[in-house]
């Protein structure tokens, strides 16, 4: 990675203004049909930006690492049922093993700690890969696979696999894919560098950017909304209760910000290469997913209550955020498996480590 | 305001790394030299004469101010990682921390020359303790209510009132007070305070001390009857002593000292639990380091647009808010995840049942010292644009 350096602005400014254009939250929540999905992605395609995180040698945009998570912020602020997170992964995961890269939107898997996706004696995939976002509106997956000859990548044709229908809490397409002896498009050894737990630490930073940003929107919508609001005489952000509520969604979003917004930084510092991903990037990526997934919880909750009934409404736009908010904290590991599996080393570890460990971020 | 609240990733540098290192170094060799004990107890040796001098010799007082009042001109930061190492290690830094963090930021600001001169070199030598007189029995959280008054006589003030809750007033050399110079106008009801330095040695200053629910000697009453303030000792706008305080709150509110006054018990609880936990501990363990690296980030952050010359206000009660709430929590949580562990090695099971005993006995002024929570949630709710 590295390369061409698209510059931060740039990259934040194309990319709004192809969402602000036509993906405005308000208008595709009215939109009869999925027609302006097709237009989003094409523009947002002609701009290279699903690609950031692939070099030019392999058809991406071989931007800097940075700019694929200022992406999945962009995408997490307008809340938009496109692939464009998922493509961005499926991309590093790709340039992991130097393979090539197909146009058009594609998803990543396993997505799943527990899940596996082995290789058969005739080189075809088996195995199964639980809740991939978006894999029925994907032309491609790319799919870690380890089998006893070490780890693989492959890109498959998602038609070559047994999608199960399946729906989002936010109704977005997610689905078990089952690789029943599927023959893939290329297939090359990844670095030795490379394994699932980093894809994990991967995509779960990449849904925590992605959150970060949704629950900054259902702060700033609640605020207005308790300012414009009249209940008992006055605004409803004038009683107390409702303020102190809206604080403490400050503070969650708050503290959603920080923990995605320094685990990015952490790993966008080294190139998003999974070869320089030590304990202290770990602490960073299980941090921001765990911190994240709360304030996910907690800010849905109290941005419901500030909206009463019309937030529950599929009129509104609140659902297209808390639903998705909700739902994220399924994808690329629970926060309560990667609370396991932090608490399990902190514990290995030993008291005396703990505070060192956490000092030395 | 907008709502847009702003944590940019800051990491520290590499200088402070080594200072870190450095901070380090020191308190474990005081550690080893029985100075004081990294998992005691607050059990008044939070008040360390020789432990502050030698701090102040090491040149961590002060260490932003100007080099004239003997400060060492450096960044926030490198202020953020000492204090950060004097929590997370329990250390006795009593003495000096009060006018370290913001009575000494007060005088280089409003005071005078020749009081500057004098205080600020004692400050940084670790020989000068201070107070703040904010809190009386009818004006807590409802700090323009105060009501103690400052009466106009021949070169300076006579002031005649009770301050109260004023932690270290009776070890402390001076405090900075709000005493009241006019009535509150219709207009402003915070209108008519003013910050006043006072010589805790003054004629007419009678100190009692109030014992707090775990037995300790840290807060006072202070009486006034009478006491003569010179005109000198007046600091900032007379009157108008509300425009300055809030400026002071990002300091005070941001730093890590706001979420590690509980951080002993969470050391002990990794060492009861054990290298290999249970799923149920290890889970709950790993979701405590998730939000207490959070809370570090957060308020490494805040300090760092400090240094950048920014103004994180609600940023910083953000902080407290997150930070207080989480460290009250942590002995109740520890206690939980702890439930069923048993652990052979008596002695660490006391080391945790000890802190957890006396981080449970102060929880519930952690959400109170400082600015309650209720009083930060309405600054937030004010950034946000809500009042």
């Amino acid at each position: 990675m590295g390369g061409r350096h698209l510059k931060d602005s740039i990259v934040t400014e194309t990319a709004t203004r192809i969402f602000t254009d036509l993906a405005d939250p308000q208008t595709i929540n009215r939109a009869k049909d999925a027609t302006w999905k097709t237009e989003l992605w094409s523009k947002l395609s002609d701009a290279g930006l699903p690609l950031a995180w692939v070099s030019e040698h392999l058809g991406g945009a071989g931007a800097e690492a940075s700019d694929g998570f200022e992406l999945a912020r962009i995408a997490g602020q307008f809340a938009s049922p496109i692939p464009l997170s998922e493509t961005l992964l499926a991309g590093w995961l790709l340039a992991q093993a130097d393979l090539n890269c197909p146009s058009g939107r594609m998803s990543v898997a396993p997505c799943r700690p527990a899940d596996h996706v082995g290789l058969s004696a005739n080189g075809k995939l088996v195995g199964r890969a639980r809740r991939v976002p978006f894999a029925r509106d994907s032309a491609h997956l790319a799919v870690l696979i380890e089998s006893a000859g070490g780890l693989r990548v492959a890109l498959v044709k998602t038609s070559d696999c047994v999608l199960s229908d399946g729906r989002s809490l936010a109704g977005d397409a997610v689905n078990d894919v089952t690789f029943d002896n599927v023959a893939p498009v290329a297939i090359k050894s990844a670095s030795a560098a490379l394994d699932r737990s980093k894809l994990m630490m991967m995509g779960a930073v990449v849904r925590a950017v992605e959150t970060a940003a949704a629950l900054q929107v259902i702060l700033q919508l609640s605020t207005q909304y308790a300012q414009e609001r009249v209940a008992f005489g006055k605004p409803i952000g004038k009683f107390q209760a409702v303020q102190h509520n809206l604080a403490k969604l400050a503070g969650e979003a708050s503290a959603a910000l920080t923990a995605s917004g320094s685990a990015a930084e952490a790993m966008a510092g080294i190139g998003a290469d999974p070869a320089r991903f030590d304990e202290g990037i770990y602490l960073e990526a299980a941090s921001a997913r765990i911190r994240c997934a709360e304030a996910a919880t907690e800010g849905a909750a109290i941005a419901h209550q500030v909206f009463g009934a019309i937030g529950f409404t599929k009129e509104h736009i609140l659902h297209r955020y808390t639903m998705r908010l909700l739902s994220w904290r399924d994808d690329f590991g629970n926060e309560s498996q990667w609370a396991l599996e932090l608490g399990t080393r902190i514990a290995a570890r030993g008291a005396d480590e703990l505070w060192p460990f956490m000092a030395s971020r | 305001m907008s709502t847009a609240l702003q944590f940019d990733p800051i990491r520290l540098p590499p200088h402070c790394v080594e200072l870190r290192k450095e901070v380090r170094a020191f308190l474990r060799q005081e550690i080893a030299a029985g100075t004081f004990d990294p998992h005691g107890n607050e059990s008044g040796d939070m008040f360390n004469r020789a432990f502050s001098k030698k701090v102040g010799a090491k040149g961590w007082i002060g260490i932003t101010w100007p080099k004239k009042y003997g400060g060492q001109e450096r960044s926030f930061l490198e202020r953020y990682v000492i204090t950060e190492e004097f929590s997370a290690h329990n250390a006795p830094a009593k003495l000096h921390f009060t006018a370290d963090r913001q009575s000494g930021p007060v005088l280089i600001k409003y005071a005078s020359e020749a009081i500057k001169a004098d205080i600020l070199p004692r400050i940084t030598r670790g020989e000068c303790c201070f107070g703040i007189g904010m809190s009386e029995p009818n004006s807590g959280s409802d700090l323009f209510a105060a009501s103690t008054k400052a009466t106009k006589t021949d070169g300076g003030y006579l002031i005649n009132g009770t301050k109260v809750w004023t932690s270290n007033a009776h070890q402390a050399d001076y405090m900075i007070a709000l005493f009241r110079t006019s009535p509150a106008t219709k207009e402003n009801r915070r209108h008519g305070l003013t910050s006043f330095l006072v010589d805790m040695k003054s004629k007419g200053l009678t100190i009692n001390p109030i014992y707090n629910l775990t037995g300790l000697h840290d807060f006072n009453e202070v009486v006034l009857e009478n006491m003569f303030v010179s005109d000198g000792n007046v600091l900032g706008e007379i009157d108008g002593a509300w425009k300055q305080a809030t400026s002071e709150l990002a300091y005070e509110r941001s730093g890590p000292e706001r979420f590690l006054e509980t951080f002993a018990v969470m050391i002990e609880l990794v060492r009861v639990l054990g290298d290999k936990p249970d799923m149920r501990a290890a889970e709950a363990l790993g979701r405590l380091v998730a939000q207490l690296h959070t809370m570090r980030r957060m308020s490494v952050s805040v300090n760092g647009m400090l240094q950048a010359g920014k103004d994180p206000t609600v940023e910083a009660a953000v902080v407290k808010d997150l930070g207080t709430v989480w460290e009250q929590k942590l002995p109740h949580r520890a206690r939980d995840i702890a439930a069923f562990v048993e652990n052979d090695d008596l002695r660490n099971r006391a080391a945790f049942e000890e802190q957890l005993a006396f981080a449970t006995m102060i929880a519930p002024k952690l959400t109170l010292q400082g600015g309650t929570t209720e009083v930060l949630r309405g600054i937030i709710a004010r950034g946000l644009g809500l009042r």
